[in-house]
């Protein structure tokens, strides 16, 4: 059910014109949802409910959007994801 | 194989590890610091870029377990995904290395029942992912790979990998619970 980030048609949130970068979550065959719920509440310090919603988005989508705002930001995010194991991306938002 | 992580009654957090297990667990850890750290670093690089974590040059890895492990921030900018790979590899590199040192510390000061503090049990999900990350990718693990080994023959290697691969998942999904309680 992995997806090849190549193709990115859409932007699934609504995103504030002033954060105009975003970070991408992809599912993967490996990523237990548990671990992916985990790392949302621990890196963004998102509540449990709305951890688990993105990590569905993930799981079901294929992708989520998990946090938007500089590019900076962005980069910090998607490395941070990378530290966790997870695979995200960083794209402006268009 | 061994139960997975369990929660006692004081908050500490119980692996109960055979000398097999036990085993198993350290040999990975040297095999993620061993596939992390770079082969063919050079000696005379700059120490300057060391001190600020920036690689003069780094190049996208071929390998799919390399990939995975480090995989592109950007989908569609080449240039980049390569600039960000020498501001950051260096650090991922050394998370997963920490990670996997902290596991095997852990482990060589225990016997058959390892203590996990809560401190270190972020590394220890962070290296059993990393490991199961690489199984996975090493034996190309989708979806529906679990039906498909179901036509492999008995002594076909895949299958003991994907015996130590179910065993670390079932480790992780142990843990995890703990952590999200």
């Amino acid at each position: 059910m992995s997806i090849a980030p190549a193709e990115i048609s859409q932007v699934v949130e609504q995103v504030d014109p002033d954060r105009p970068w975003i970070t991408m979550v992809w599912n993967d065959p490996v990523n237990l949802m548990s671990y992916v719920t985990y790392v949302f509440m621990t890196y963004f310090e998102y509540d449990k409910t709305h951890a688990e919603s993105l990590m569905m988005d993930v799981h079901e989508k294929g992708r989520a959007v998990v946090s938007n705002g500089t590019r900076e930001e962005m980069e910090r995010d998607v490395a941070a994801m990378h530290g966790y194991g997870l695979w995200a991306t960083l794209q402006k938002d268009d | 194989m061994s139960t997975g992580f369990t929660l006692e009654s004081n908050g500490r957090i119980i692996l109960r590890l055979d000398e097999v297990e036990r085993m198993m667990l350290l040999s990975l850890c040297d095999q993620i610091v061993t596939l992390v750290t770079p082969k063919d670093r050079d000696p005379d690089a700059d120490p300057l870029f060391a001190l600020v974590g920036i690689e003069p040059s780094v190049e996208r890895p071929e390998d799919d377990v390399m990939l995975r492990l480090f995989p592109d921030a950007y989908s569609d900018d080449e240039t980049a995904a390569s600039d960000f790979r020498r501001f950051t590899e260096r650090d991922l590199r050394q998370t997963k290395t920490t990670h996997a040192q902290t596991v095997q510390e852990t482990l060589q000061r225990s016997g058959e029942k390892v203590v996990l503090g809560l401190a270190v049990a972020p590394s220890w999900l962070g290296f059993l992912n990393d490991v199961r990350l690489a199984l996975g990718a090493r034996m190309g693990i989708d979806d529906d790979f679990h039906d498909a080994a179901v036509e492999l023959a008995e002594d076909d290697p895949l299958l003991a990998m994907l015996d130590v691969y179910d065993w670390l998942t079932y480790l992780q999904e142990s843990l995890v619970q703990i952590m999200l309680a």
